[in-house]
């Protein structure tokens, strides 16, 4: 299928399942152009956006008219259609269902109950200038504390990345998810020596495209520092 | 996950015994199912529909069977549905439907190979798990499960807020997802539809019609029934259709074990 230039796609580096996607990109060959989307600035609720997106939800793909929005559905469209090494979504039926079986799972666990401890402890006191709700934050993090468990002992078990033997989509975008915390100055893999074993390996495997994806997010974290 | 097997089965089988087992032994794909689960039905729905032979391993999450040892060793994160297909293991709806997809070599239209029509399934079946699925399982156990586990009625601005959730969701599976066509991913039914349909059911089975007022929406499921053929689709949905009643008729003391889940949840 030829399509004409790169792949269009609009993120915005503070979501977590954008940096997975920019991970992506610049560690495979993949031809593409970023648009920057600010979501601080609202920019995803723009008439342009929305017509592009009516979800006001980033990343977006648009390859050569084809747009694409959800994130599982972009990376595995991006690996499927490009030249990638074929570890990052394996063409054999059974190491392929275990990265799909880990791609709906994380939506229902990794995802949001990550993504509950940056809210609670950056973007609704930023927002709303009150203090951390302290209760619903010890809840959040026994929740991830489940997650984090979990992920230890159903997906690492025996084996160095999610899904097998190699690093998949599966890992980035867990990965992200797990990172995003860091925002508020907190390492959910603190205490965790296994997942972290794992991180490493997936910051290995991926080098500087680890580091340039994670820069705004760190900015935040260091900006908070700052100013405590 | 892994849960699977471990290499030897029993400690009184000798080795020879073991091989022989192992090889000799054609063992039909099982499928752990309770057709009260939205995930299950998909399941059931497209494995019979596209004679996929398999053995009905029920399942009876109610009555918690799900925490038993011997389904453990299957699942571990111990959900239905659960595929078991010789020792490969597998959990989550969506990668044994795509699983048995590829396997059983289904008609292409299921999960199209054209890389566009492919990614359109693949966005549907990413933005449902956080929006009808959650939603409508939501409205059902607010309305029918829940009141009965807790013996008192559910405040009624949960349930209102439950719904208008829904419907919003609703709103955009119509608008965004469905729009002028026959089927999310064009002219034909694909897992999209399927995974759709049944989630989009279990509010009905909770007796609230998510069809009322919804022209589409409606005009969709027909074309979806009639495609699974109506024989199929009743008989995966009966069960649920049928869960007012059941749950009227259930012992709510056997139900207490979901009251820390529910409190943690819902309320």
């Amino acid at each position: 299928m030829a399509t004409a230039g790169p792949v269009e796609v609009y993120l915005d580096l503070l979501s977590q399942p954008c940096r997975a996607l920019h991970i992506l990109l610049n560690c495979t060959d993949i031809p593409h152009k970023v648009h920057t989307v600010a979501l601080r600035r609202g920019e995803n609720r723009s008439p342009e956006f929305t017509r592009l997106n009516p979800m006001q939800k980033v990343p977006v793909v648009v390859d050569g008219g084809f747009v694409l929005t959800e994130s599982d559905a972009i990376l595995k469209y991006l690996v499927t259609k490009y030249d990638v090494p074929e570890h990052w979504y394996p063409r054999q039926p059974e190491r392929r269902a275990r990265v799909d079986e880990y791609t709906a799972w994380h939506h229902s666990n990794t995802r949001p109950h990550s993504a509950k401890v940056f809210i609670l402890e950056v973007l609704l006191p930023s927002q709303s200038g009150s203090p951390v709700d302290a209760v619903h934050l010890t809840r959040a993090l026994a929740q991830l504390d489940d997650t984090l468990d979990k992920l230890e002992s159903m997906f690492l078990r025996r084996q160095p990345f999610l899904c097998g033997d190699d690093i998949t989509v599966a890992d980035l975008l867990a990965i992200c998810e797990l990172m995003q915390p860091v925002g508020g100055g907190r390492d959910v893999l603190q205490d965790r020596p296994q997942l972290q074993r794992w991180r490493s390996r997936v910051q290995s495997a991926v080098g500087d495209a680890f580091e340039l994806a994670h820069t705004i997010l760190y900015a935040v974290r260091d900006r908070r520092k700052a100013k405590l | 996950m892994w849960a699977g097997r471990e290499p030897s089965e029993s400690a009184t089988e000798t080795p020879a015994q073991t091989r022989g087992h192992r090889r000799g032994a054609v063992m039909a794909l099982e499928l752990y199912l309770d057709l009260n689960s939205q995930p299950c039905r998909s399941v059931y729905i497209f494995a019979t529909k596209n004679n996929v032979p398999f053995e009905f391993k029920k399942l009876n999450l109610l009555e918690g069977e799900q925490y038993g040892e011997e389904f453990g060793k299957i699942n571990l994160i111990r959900k239905a549905p659960a595929l078991r297909d010789g020792d490969f293991c597998l959990a989550e709806s969506i990668a044994i439907l795509l699983y048995l997809a590829e396997k059983f070599k289904t008609p292409d239209y299921w999960y199209p190979a054209d890389l566009h029509q492919r990614a359109r399934v693949n966005e549907y079946l990413s933005w449902q798990h956080m929006t009808i699925r959650l939603q409508g399982s939501k409205v059902f156990w607010l309305q029918l499960l829940i009141p009965k586990i807790l013996g008192a009625d559910v405040p009624q601005d949960k349930l209102d807020a439950a719904l208008e959730d829904l419907n919003a969701s609703l709103t955009l599976l119509e608008d965004k997802f469905i729009q002028d066509k026959p089927f999310i991913a064009g002219d034909h039914i694909t897992l999209a539809d399927l995974v759709a349909i049944v989630e989009v059911m279990q509010p009905v089975g909770a007796g609230v019609d998510v069809f009322e007022g919804r022209a589409k929406l409606s005009a969709w499921r027909d074309r979806v029934q009639a495609a699974i053929g109506e024989e199929l689709f009743d008989e995966a949905h009966k069960t649920i259709l049928g869960a007012q009643e059941s749950v009227k008729l259930m012992d709510a003391s056997k139900l207490q074990f979901f009251k820390p889940k529910i409190l943690k949840l819902f309320m």
